[in-house]
């Protein structure tokens, strides 16, 4: 059921909701249908969210207001050895 | 007429004067810097003197209620930083400078203005633990605001890019010291706000002195990081001392490496958090799987399916047993019964009536026994009193007498008995009753003792 928009999930969302089925899946109180279910929607949030730790952006950039609006510039650190 | 001057008293104009005075904003609230002459500390323990500089001169008083907490001791010439407001004292016409809060100037007036700003935003509120926003467990993008030179952001890109490199950091160069900065950093916020990507705000520099981190103790950066939609994390290299901002952000970091790691998780924490939660579920599945096998088994091993006669046949043992306890039940009853009859009659044959009867029987019989004899006894008495009384009579008898020579004398009817010689007239016949028979003789006279008369024979 929430299968199908997983892919909309943000990280966090997608590691609440996996945490919700491991810990319902241990108490062990839901019909073995549901659990098998629970159980692949868990295999696919986990592999989602392994997924998304997996992409690194690491964008880093400067953010400068313009009359334009907001420009970003890529970050570089100005004097790195200067240290301080 | 109407145009004529109202006259005020002086008494008058000067409370007017002091009344305006008093509600007069700025004058409610003055801080004054210079130097104190004419300085007497009066026995009532309120201070008067004079603070000037080298333009002016003000009367000024500090009452012993405030001066109390002094920090230090006023002295003739020094040189001080005093809060109060301006009044008028009636009497003399004088304005004056009532001070409630004074310390030297130089170093200690920082601190003066660290501490009235902090207790007066705590008061309004602006710390309170309730104000604070949550900073979010895995945000989207980092702002940073701090000068884009120096250790402080470098510390904050390495140790953000280690921890959690999934994510954009957004760099807003400012000033962290000198007059511009408080402005610098209060418009940084502010942009990071219109901007809206980043949704955690690390807002601080590198360690410094009070003078070099003045721009954190500002009122105008407390506001601006109290205001703050996107929660804010302060990081001002200090670790001991708290600044304003640290009070006014969500969250303070005593570094600016703690503050980047306060705003993101670790990835290879998360990793293994993640690896953690797919092995338990697999784990739970396995189990879960395995349990529901084992209960399928020890169902099937339930004897209800391996041995259905043995239900069978002790279901009819049951009944068995339920009949035994049946029929011994009502034995007990019945036998209860028969025990409760036998007590009471027991019980009526103690008050049987015939042995009353048999009682009652004899004791009439003894009775009558005793009235025969009583009755006989009284008999035979009775028969000897008779017997006594005959021999008495018989004794008296006049036939006994008449045999020893008397006779009687009746009339000559029969019937009347004479006794005198009255009873009868010359002529008359009477009749004589001797022992053997009768004699009917004839009155001739009568001659009564003395007396003359025919007198009859004896």
């Amino acid at each position: 059921m929430a299968a199908a928009n997983q892919s909309e999930l943000t990280f966090e969302q997608a590691m609440e909701r996996l945490d919700s089925i491991v810990s319902k899946l241990e108490n062990g109180d839901v019909p073995l249908e549901t659990a098998i279910e629970l159980f692949q929607e868990g295999m696919k949030l986990s592999q989602l969210c392994g997924g998304k730790l997996e992409q690194v952006e690491k964008k880093i950039e400067l953010l400068i207001e313009t009359d334009q609006g907001f420009q970003k510039k890529p970050f570089t650190e100005v004097n790195e050895d200067k240290g301080e | 007429m109407a145009d004529q001057p109202r006259i005020y008293s002086i008494k008058e104009l000067n409370r007017y004067i002091k009344m305006k005075m008093e509600s007069d904003l700025l004058l409610g609230d003055v801080w004054l810097r210079g130097e104190i002459s004419n300085f007497t500390h009066h026995s009532s323990g309120h201070m008067y003197f004079t603070l000037k500089d080298k333009d002016s001169r003000i009367k000024s008083i500090m009452f012993a209620s405030q001066n109390q907490r002094l920090p230090f001791i006023p002295k003739e010439g020094t040189k001080v930083i005093a809060r109060g407001n301006i009044s008028v004292y009636e009497r003399d016409g004088n304005y004056q400078f009532y001070v409630n809060a004074m310390q030297p100037d130089g170093i200690g007036s920082l601190y003066l203005a660290f501490e009235q700003l902090k207790s007066k935003l705590s008061e309004e509120g602006l710390f309170a633990q309730s104000r604070k926003r949550p900073i979010p467990r895995f945000p989207r993008a980092i702002g940073v605001i701090t000068s884009p030179t120096g250790a402080a952001v470098r510390d904050i890109i390495i140790t953000l890019t280690r921890r959690y490199p999934l994510i954009p950091i957004y760099i807003y160069p400012v000033l962290v010291q000198g007059a511009q900065a408080a402005p610098a950093i209060v418009k940084a916020i502010d942009a990071m706000n219109r901007f809206g990507e980043a949704d955690v705000l690390i807002v601080g520099r590198g360690g410094g002195s009070l003078e070099e981190l003045w721009a954190f103790n500002e009122e105008a950066v407390a506001r601006s990081i109290a205001g703050s939609v996107i929660p804010v994390i302060s990081a001002v290299g200090h670790e001991t001392d708290f600044t304003i901002a640290d009070f006014a952000a969500d969250l303070r970091a005593a570094t600016p490496t703690a503050a980047a790691e306060l705003a993101v998780p670790s990835m290879t924490e998360l990793q293994q958090q993640l690896l953690r939660q797919q092995q338990r579920l697999v784990q739970s599945m396995r189990y879960r799987v395995q349990d529901d096998k084992e209960r399928l088994q020890r169902l099937r091993r339930s004897p209800f399916f391996l041995y259905p006669r043995k239900y069978l046949l002790d279901q009819a043992e049951r009944l068995d047993r339920l009949k035994e306890q049946l029929e011994q039940r009502t034995n007990r009853v019945v036998e209860r019964g028969h025990k409760r009859l036998a007590r009471i009659q027991t019980t009526i044959a103690a008050h049987h009536p015939g042995e009353r009867a048999a009682f009652a029987a004899s004791r009439l019989q003894s009775a009558q026994k005793q009235l025969e004899q009583s009755m006989s006894i009284a008999v035979k008495q009775n028969k000897q009193r008779l017997l006594s009384s005959m021999k008495q009579l018989d004794a008296l008898s006049p036939l006994k007498v008449m045999s020893r020579g008397y006779g009687l004398v009746y009339d000559q009817q029969e019937v009347k008995l004479i006794k005198s010689i009255r009873d009868v007239k010359i002529g008359d016949t009477v009749k004589v009753r001797l022992a053997d028979g009768q004699l009917d003789c004839h009155v001739d006279a009568w001659r009564g003792d003395g007396m003359d008369g025919s007198s009859e024979s004896k």
